[in-house]
């Protein structure tokens, strides 16, 4: 099985902090390797918007299986390990995620051993979740907790919000205060308020930084693409609450700016700005960025990159948990279709689109936005043409590369007014 | 014709490739229609000669577009060529057929069905079906063989049904199933044909709302002309119907290779 070079997916011009991407990044799964076999430190499992601020606060090194399946996707070996994991009972229907890691666990297999010499994923001492992405997260979590009968803990947060009230808050800062004697017992060690905000406080400065690498794309011809920004949110995910995610996105920053003065595109002779809404499909993403790249279609922003940019964590001093709060819940994905609709319109404006790619991820309904007429609503409140790719995130059984890539190039020659 | 200049659309479909040759008038000098098959750049050239005019060699043709799902091929005879989708092709016909008109054009191919949207004769908007056969040509395909009804066989037999039957399951294998078990239990093969075409019909309304004239093309259209019969009454106003449903598309393409720079 080919799993090729994971940091180097586009056709764009290689960006050169990718050098440094790859070193933090081995440090970093090096480290969890090294804290896996050390029974003094203790390893959480944390959903990739879930309480990280709060397991970093009491000591623990953080894993989220999550930025593993994406890499199963993204080596397309998960078809490899999705069967195994329809064997024990899960539909496959439901999130290709849970699927092929578990089916990946059952193999006694993992992509991080040939891309950091890891030789299996990190030994979970507690697994903590929020279900303000899905509720397969919570299965996910419950199957290993099982399995290897480590205690789990999580966040039920409220769903499909319009606007965040003070209840919706209360209720999730509740359950994050509820999780810290279990946490404590665990880690054996003390919670410290003081230690938590210093965290929340990188984590937000982390996405501070992010958004603004995010935003270069702003410029026209744009110095990044989604595909791009696929493999550089890594810090973004499993380094945020680190001085080290911070300094990354500075350098990334910098060189994307030298970019724009120096007219360097992500993609040459850029035509056409595309919006691209839903998961991406991992297994795809050369071959999708390299069919745009040859229509001069830059994808310059997307809501799934976004969702790493999480403002309120900075919203008040002194307050991390209702920071924490009010940043995981106000998360695009747990929000109302109004509130959705919005958020898309000022994406659309302040990134200047020309047109919208939706993803409907076959096994991903919560992060499909295309199944209750929202692409149809935003095309007659803001003209935006787009058009709605059947796929998946890592189920390539799904996805038909033929249908794909005519829907794309009818949509870029409508257009180019063809 | 020694001397003709033509130009050639070639719609490489999943199922059938269709050629259309015209002349600088836009008048349609040939056409072929054959197999796919799996060699898609020889189909193509093998069909691109069988179109030619009597007496005409390929090199009257000095422009070809290819379109269709094979139409990223290499060029043929190092003639000048281009690929443009479908989608683009079908609208491009359109507008030599309805010039300047609002309509909308369903075009049910073997693989996959398009719903395009043209406005004032311009192409604003376009649907295709999920990724799967309902809807398309492949689920008569499948059913005929199901039935070992000869594939042109469908339309006359729909035609004598009487009492139209419903078909419930949406899944091409499980729809040719239930059709089989429902004549085992006396159902007329007739009834469940026509069935079967008017379950195609509503799976292609539900790719997109259609609010003007309807042109319907594609070559499931061109065998089985009852489909426009079937639109008719379920959408309440007559289908235009192109000269040649199946080598609408070509002809677009052809209409883009004269344009061709």
């Amino acid at each position: 099985m080919n799993t090729g070079d994971l940091y180097n997916l586009t056709k764009s011009p290689p960006i050169k902090s990718t050098q440094e991407l790859r070193k933090i990044s081995t440090a970093y799964f090096k480290d969890l390797e090294a804290s896996s076999n050390d029974p003094n430190q203790k390893i959480a499992w944390c959903s990739s918007v879930g309480p990280a601020e709060l397991l970093l606060a009491l000591g623990f090194k953080v894993y989220y299986p999550e930025n593993h399946t994406a890499m199963l996707g993204t080596s397309r070996l998960a078809n490899k390990y999705i069967p195994a994991a329809i064997a024990q009972g899960y539909s496959p229907e439901i999130c290709s995620y849970l699927t092929s890691d578990i089916g990946a666990f059952l193999h006694k297999e993992t992509p991080f051993t040939k891309a950091y010499g890891l030789k299996e994923v990190p030994k979970p001492d507690v697994l903590a979740f929020n279900t303000n992405q899905c509720r397969d997260i919570q299965d996910w979590f419950n199957w290993y907790s099982k399995k290897l009968n480590i205690p789990i803990i999580g966040i039920n947060s409220p769903s499909f919000v319009d606007d965040v009230k003070e209840n919706h808050i209360h209720s999730v800062v509740t359950q994050l205060k509820d999780m810290i004697p279990v946490l404590e017992k665990i880690s054996d060690q003390s919670f410290e308020k003081k230690k938590l905000n210093h965290i929340v406080n990188l984590s937000f400065q982390c996405s501070e930084k992010w958004q603004e690498v995010l935003e270069t794309a702003k410029v026209a011809p744009s110095p990044i693409t989604f595909w791009d920004s696929c493999i550089h949110m890594l810090p973004a995910v499993v380094l945020r609450g680190s001085q080290i995610a911070i300094d990354y996105y500075k350098m990334l920053k910098e060189e994307l700016i030298e970019r724009i003065e120096n007219n360097e595109a992500a993609v040459p002779n850029e035509e056409f700005r595309i919006y691209w809404e839903g998961m991406p499909i991992w297994g795809k993403i050369r071959s999708l960025s390299e069919h745009l790249c040859d229509s001069q279609t830059s994808v310059v922003a997307s809501t799934y990159c976004s969702s790493w940019i999480f403002t309120d964590l900075g919203s008040s001093t002194n307050e991390p948990f209702t920071n924490m709060a009010k940043a995981y819940t106000k998360l695009f994905i747990n929000r109302s279709e109004s509130s959705k609709e919005d958020y898309l319109i000022d994406k659309f404006k302040t990134f200047n689109i020309d047109g919208v790619i939706f993803h409907n991820a076959r096994t991903c309904p919560n992060n499909s936005n295309t199944n209750y007429g929202m692409p149809k609503r935003l095309e007659n409140r803001q003209n935006i043409p787009s058009i709605v790719i059947d796929a998946d995130l890592n189920d390539l059984n799904v996805y038909s590369e033929e249908q794909t890539k005519t829907k794309i190039d009818a949509f870029v020659e409508q257009l180019a007014g063809v | 014709m020694l001397d003709s200049i033509l130009y050639a659309g070639i719609d490489i479909g999943s199922s059938y490739t269709k050629v259309v040759l015209i002349d600088q008038n836009n008048d349609i000098q040939g056409s072929n229609i054959d197999f796919s098959g799996i060699k898609l750049h020889s189909a193509a050239e093998t069909s691109l000669k069988a179109a030619l005019p009597k007496n005409t060699n390929l090199t009257a043709v000095k422009k070809i577009v290819t379109t269709g799902f094979g139409r990223k091929i290499p060029a043929i005879n190092q003639i000048p060529f281009a690929n443009i989708t479908e989608i683009s092709c079908s609208a491009k016909a359109a507008q030599l057929f309805y010039p300047n008109k609002t309509l909308t054009i369903i075009d049910i191919g073997g693989q996959d069905t398009k719903i395009i949207s043209m406005r004032n004769g311009k192409r604003t908007n376009f649907k295709m079906n999920r990724k799967c056969a309902a809807g398309t040509g492949t689920f008569i395909e499948e059913l005929a063989l199901k039935l070992r009804i000869d594939l042109g066989e469908m339309n006359t037999l729909a035609s004598k049904s009487t009492n139209p039957e419903k078909i419930s399951s949406y899944c091409t294998v499980f729809a040719a199933s239930e059709v089989l078990s429902r004549i085992r239990k006396g159902a007329k093969i007739e009834d469940m044909i026509y069935g079967a075409f008017y379950s195609i019909v509503n799976r292609v309304l539900e790719i997109d709302t259609i609010n003007t004239d309807v042109v319907l093309t594609g070559g499931l259209i061109a065998y089985n002309p009852i489909i426009a019969d079937i639109f008719k009454e379920v959408l309440g106003k007559s289908m235009l119907l192109p000269p040649s449903p199946q080598l609408f598309v070509a002809l677009g393409a052809a209409l883009y290779a004269s344009q061709l720079k």
